[in-house]
């Protein structure tokens, strides 16, 4: 039983706030991805919940126990670091085996852990070799397997597949998944990549700039953006955003449409639609299509709306040609409603 | 031009320089080792291991080196692991730490001799306290054990820091993710430095052992000041073959077989310490 309580913890280095007032619980056995953009303080928070960094303000809790004090071996956790951190002058059975030997397990069951952790991450045929002869995506695998073969009640990892081709990254990632969910350890992965995040989590805790934004389920994060950097984040293409004005008392005014929307004090907020939610149609947003991307199983439109950039996806049988002026209808539950102050979701 | 001759163009001036001022040399000593009068000859050896003096001369160097080394380098280990860990004031502490490496071993033997000399700091200190009536005679003829003391503690203050140095500079870079993967696996911090630091400083630790051995089997100052002829070491033997007893080329099989010693340690520190390529940070 390993449920993690981060509460209000901050992390300052100097005069520079890294985190700022976190809170964040994540339930036993449960799939928590941090995701955010480069910098905005994911490593920080892992680190602070190893141990490996001291919070400047907060509280951590792990399995119902207050772990502030607590050195990083005292935590049951095992973590894959960013840049791998593979000991340079121990095999790759060794290291493995390394958190295994310092709780001194009899040396039949150290072999057959790391055995069947390398089988896992397929580098059983590199057991002998040091780290210096393997590639960046073998020596992650390493990392992974040698925080595996500790079967601990937490394992967090950073970006642990950052460095794989994409096929062996798809491949990993569901063995990942099946492998964490069969050994009941709560996870928490650190990723800046949307796919993998929405793929793998139970929860998705959106950060930026040193805070949490969002923490749902992927399905919510993508549907209910809390606030616009989520909508602006996740993605591909991110959701459309357009100036809305006051019409009447819950009633919006948006690239001449007038649309059903929240009753708020403001005269203007921000309209939000995801690209795959619009239809080209008789009536709707006044669109000029500017560049056209056939993809497949649909079509990517970028598009003038009011002036600004609109992509829409719209189903690769529709023929449309640069220049073309278009309708593009927003499916009315589909539709979002920014605060342009607060950016949160109104 | 070529690049690749580049690299060795530029070392051609410190290649020449060593060859005219050491290989040249050291060729000019070889030779008066294993000639006499101009005719080969290995009397020059015989002379040397037939001197009363020379089981002792060899005896006392290895002990001196045995036991000083050992704990310059348990010293060294704690210190630089120390100074490593400091976050603010770590050059302070290193420059302290150095102060006695911008001492000759000479003056270094006369700081020590000051010390325990009958008239020294120690004896007034000790008769100023009421422990002794009449000074002792640390460094007398009869007290050859604290003769060697003495020169121990001597050479531990003098060139304990040289190695300390080597040792935090190796610290250095080693990268910190890999004590914090240990610590996060489970090892404690004096397992993190028998199975981490230790053997990711190995080459710190060779280049350390080296130079400390080599110069242990060249210690002469320090011995000179505080023990005469006392405590009879190689390097004061040769010293006295070249200058007391005028015969250049004893001296000089002398000062050979000091090189031979040390190169035979160093081979092999170079060999037990030796990181294998693919182990290599
Ligand atoms: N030891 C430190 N001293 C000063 N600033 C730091 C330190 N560690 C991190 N930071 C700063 O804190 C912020 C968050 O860093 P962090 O490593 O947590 O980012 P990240 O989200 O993991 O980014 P990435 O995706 O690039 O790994 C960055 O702006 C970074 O410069
Ligand atoms: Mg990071």
């Amino acid at each position: 039983m390993a449920e993690i309580a981060i509460k209000g913890v901050a992390k300052r280095f100097g005069g520079f706030t890294a985190l700022h007032q976190v809170d964040l619980t994540i339930a036993d056995q449960e799939f928590m991805v941090l995701l955010g953009a480069s910098g905005c303080g994911k490593t920080t928070l892992l680190r602070i919940v190893a141990g490996l960094e001291t919070p400047s303000q907060g509280e951590m809790w792990i399995g119902g126990r207050r772990v502030d004090h607590l050195p990083p071996r005292d935590r049951g956790i095992a973590m894959v670091f960013q840049n791998y951190a593979v000991f340079p002058h121990l095999t790759v059975f060794e290291n493995i085996a390394f958190g295994l030997r310092m709780k001194k397990l009899p040396q039949q069951e150290v072999e057959r852990r790391v055995n069947r952790t390398a089988e896992l991450m397929h580098i059983e045929q590199l057991l002998k070799r040091y780290s210096g002869q393997l590639s960046g995506g073998q020596r992650q695998r390493v990392a992974v397997a040698r925080a595996l073969a500790m079967e601990p009640d937490v394992i967090l990892m950073d970006e642990p597949l950052s460095n794989l081709d994409a096929l062996l990254r798809l491949e990993m990632r569901a063995e990942l998944k099946g492998v964490l969910a069969a050994s009941k350890t709560t996870t928490i992965y650190v990723t800046h990549d949307q796919v993998e995040a929405m793929s793998l989590a139970d929860r998705i805790a959106v950060m930026h700039q040193g805070r949490i934004v969002q923490a749902a389920s992927p399905v919510e994060v993508y549907r209910n953006p809390a606030a616009r950097f989520v909508g602006s984040f996740i993605g591909n293409p991110p959701m459309n955003f357009l100036p809305a004005a006051k019409a009447a008392n819950g009633s919006w005014s948006v690239a001449g449409l007038t649309l059903p929307g929240p009753k708020s004090d403001r005269q203007a907020i921000e309209f939000a639609i995801r690209p795959e939610d619009v239809e080209a149609g008789e009536a709707g947003l006044p669109a000029i299509v500017r560049v056209i991307e056939p993809l497949g199983p649909h079509t990517l439109v970028t598009c003038d709306v009011e002036g600004g950039l609109f992509r829409a996806v719209l189903e690769s049988s529709a023929t449309v040609a640069v220049g073309d002026r278009l309708r593009l209808a927003p499916k009315p539950e589909r539709i979002r409603w920014f605060d342009p102050e607060t950016t949160h979701a109104i | 031009m070529n690049g690749k001759a580049l690299p060795y163009l530029l070392l051609m001036p410190a290649t020449l320089f060593l060859c005219v001022f050491f290989l040249y040399p050291f060729a000019l000593v070889a030779f008066e080792a294993f000639t006499r009068d101009g005719a080969f000859t290995l009397d020059n050896f015989r002379t040397m291991a037939g001197s009363w003096k020379f089981p002792a001369t060899v005896r006392n160097t290895l002990l001196l080196a045995a036991i000083v080394v050992p704990i310059q380098l348990a010293m060294a280990l704690l210190m630089a692991s120390v100074v490593s860990r400091l976050e603010t004031g770590r050059s302070a502490a290193l420059y302290i730490f150095a102060i006695p490496l911008g001492i000759s071993d000479l003056a270094a033997g006369l700081i020590w001799l000051a010390i325990f000399d009958q008239s020294g700091f120690l004896n007034t200190l000790l008769s100023d306290l009421g422990i002794v009536d009449r000074p002792i005679m640390f460094l007398g003829y009869q007290s050859k054990l604290s003769i060697f003391i003495a020169v121990v503690l001597a050479e531990i203050w003098r060139a304990t820091a040289i190695m300390m140095v080597i040792l935090v500079a190796g610290m250095g870079l080693i990268p910190r993710e890999y004590h914090e993967a240990a610590e996060v696996f489970g090892a404690s911090p004096w397992k993190r430095f028998v199975r981490i630091t230790l053997p990711l400083l190995r080459p710190s630790l060779q280049t350390a052992i080296i130079l400390r051995v080599i110069l242990a089997f060249e210690v002469f100052a320090v011995v000179a000041a505080l023990g005469g002829t006392n405590l009879p070491v190689l390097m004061g033997e040769t010293f006295n073959w070249q200058f007391t007893l005028q015969d250049r080329n004893v001296a000089a099989a002398s000062a050979l077989l000091i090189l031979a010693i040390s190169i035979g340690f160093t081979l092999l520190f170079l060999r037990v310490l030796r990181v294998p390529r693919e182990a290599r940070i």
